[in-house]
């Protein structure tokens, strides 16, 4: 590519400020994760071995390269903690990502009958806790879910339990944390499929004698596909590598793998076995990640 | 249009109506509690703005609030500015080289898991020697929301008409006037929303600028996030109900924005 094709049209030019700034500080960064979880644990600031010194010329690189060791990643198989909570991570993402759809396909089905004045209400209702802070709404839950919180005194309140529960610190609290963050990620893209949807499609299921329950099944379901797609992608992504609301509901006996790339790097300071942790990661999530390209891509399309 | 099958059953609004009440109660919860005299979170005594109080006398939350803010501040403006110029590159410039690698890399933060992001960024920031702090957490603030600025601008751009700009150009603008006198006022909504957007995610962050910043140098979320994992405090209460009332005027000016940008994408249509 020539530098007269990229600067001949202006904007082609606008890309380029952007573009430089991504791969200084996107790509580049993952060069320095994928080096630095090669490299040998040392107790120093910072605390690894120095593997490239571009300084000393072409020397210094094949020493540095006879350096990379996988003793990282041979940790991570052979140790049962980092194989557990990378189990962990996908029973719980797939987990939430199943009630999650569970619960916003109605919802979701529920906004797109709506008539057209009160779907960009409702929307809208769905839009703002997305925009109102994650960590906030965290909190919230706390508050309701402690000891004596607000749904203890009413579970007592109603003679339903006789003694508190505890909710927090528990594997419920945790999804009941994921499901409610993550919700308006899995209604939109639901909504916006089922919203697209021609209505007449059911209209010719119905006067060919389908009761509306066999015509939801066999015309409007098969046809959302495409949003339970990106909806269960969108949310099962981040969910494998979820920090904050594991560490606030769940209690402490089993990590997801988000959690201990965080122990690894802030407690144990161990950032090659950090590196190492957040590549074998980024592996986890890359099929899943390409899938999700390929569905939007293909969604793109279909719209333009 | 109202055909049978597109009649609203009980069940459609029962589950909306659970839906939308899951997503608020506790939210609307915690807003009454922030206004609790009681010491003990979960006893009301009475209405009070004694934990408001409290806060602004807490001189460590205060420099936190303004180290977000200002953190926001600038990085949205960042995101913003290169947002737009990426959002224009992709939708109106002709294929370049590596263009699906510039727009791999504009989704990815989109979904890409936020330890991820925070750890590879301050090995960056090591690697580079640079001093963490301020600049380091709207650095990278700026490369994460610069990614959804970049959507909502390009969707509006792709909505667009495009003989507007051609017509302009027919009559003799250079491509950089067409898009600064006819584009550019149609885009500023979306422009404006994309800057709001990129301020309450900057607001909002915890795990990013956890690994970006530097001693001495905590977020509100950062210092939200300590004191909630050692318990509940009425403080957090008043402090959480003031940044919802923040988002919240932040969100009707953008949907307010939004609004006036398909008005007025209606309005030029029929030039």
């Amino acid at each position: 590519m020539s530098a007269r094709r990229i600067f001949a049209r202006p904007a082609r030019f606008a890309a380029i400020a952007p573009y430089l700034w991504m791969v200084l500080f996107f790509l580049v960064p993952f060069g320095f994760v994928l080096k630095i979880s090669l490299s040998q644990t040392a107790i120093a600031q910072p605390p690894y071995t120095p593997v490239f010194d571009l300084t000393e010329g072409l020397a210094a690189i094949k020493a540095a390269f006879g350096e990379l060791s996988l003793d990282n990643f041979k940790l991570l198989i052979s140790d049962n903690l980092y194989i557990l909570s990378y189990l962990r991570s996908l029973v719980v993402a797939v987990t939430s990502t199943v009630i999650l759809l569970a619960i916003g396909y109605p919802i979701a089905y529920g906004m797109a009958r709506l008539p057209q004045r009160w779907q960009s209400v409702a929307m809208m209702l769905v839009i703002v806790p997305f925009w109102t802070s994650f960590l906030i709404r965290i909190y919230a839950w706390i508050n309701i879910l402690q000891h004596d919180g607000l749904l203890n005194k009413i579970l007592l309140a109603l003679h339903i339990v006789s003694t508190p529960v505890v909710w927090l610190s528990t594997d419920s609290a945790m999804y009941l944390g994921i499901v409610y963050s993550y919700l308006p990620f899995m209604i939109l893209p639901l909504y916006a499929t089922l919203a697209k949807m021609d209505v007449s499609l059911l209209e010719a299921a119905s006067d060919l004698g389908a009761p509306p329950r066999q015509a939801f099944w066999l015309v409007t379901f098969p046809l959302s596909l495409p949003g339970v797609g990106a909806g269960a992608l969108l949310c099962f992504i981040p969910i494998v590598g979820e920090f904050v609301i594991p560490d606030l509901l769940a209690g402490s006996n089993s990590m997801m793998i988000g959690q201990t790339l965080w122990l690894e790097f802030f407690t144990n300071r161990d950032w090659p076995v950090a590196a190492a942790t957040a590549v074998a990661l980024l592996g986890l999530l890359v099929p899943p990640l390409l899938l999700y390209d390929r569905l939007q891509r293909r969604q793109l399309e279909g719209a333009g | 249009m109202a055909g049978q099958a597109n009649r609203i059953s009980r069940f459609n609004i029962t589950s909306l109506a659970l839906g939308l009440a899951f997503l608020y109660l506790p939210i609307v919860i915690l807003v009454i509690y922030s206004f609790n005299a009681s010491r003990l979170v979960t006893v009301w005594g009475g209405w009070s703005l004694r934990w408001y109080h409290e806060f602004f006398n807490d001189r460590a939350m205060l420099d936190a609030a303004w180290m977000s803010l200002r953190v926001a501040g600038v990085s949205a403006t960042l995101a913003t500015l290169l947002g737009t110029l990426a959002a224009v590159g992709l939708s109106r410039g002709e294929r370049f080289g590596g263009r699906a690698l510039f727009s791999g890399m504009l989704y990815s933060p989109l979904v890409m898991p936020e330890v991820i992001s925070g750890l590879s960024l301050l090995l960056l920031f090591v690697a580079l020697d640079a001093e963490r702090g301020f600049w380091t957490v709207t650095i990278a603030h700026t490369t994460l929301t610069m990614c959804f600025v970049t959507v909502v601008v390009q969707s509006r751009l792709t909505s667009l008409d495009r003989s507007l700009e051609e017509a302009a150009m027919d009559l003799g603008c250079d491509p950089v006037r067409a898009f600064l006198f006819v584009t550019l006022p149609l885009i500023i909504p979306a422009i404006a929303a994309g800057w709001m957007l990129a301020f309450t995610l900057s607001l909002d962050d915890v795990v990013i600028a956890s690994f970006t910043t530097g001693p001495g140098s905590a977020t509100l979320p950062i210092r939200i996030y300590s004191e909630v994992r050692l318990g509940v405090k009425p403080e957090i209460n008043a402090i959480c109900t003031m940044v919802i009332a923040l988002i919240a005027v932040v969100i009707v000016v953008a949907s307010f924005a939004s609004k006036l940008s398909s008005g007025q994408g209606e309005s030029a249509a029929p030039l």
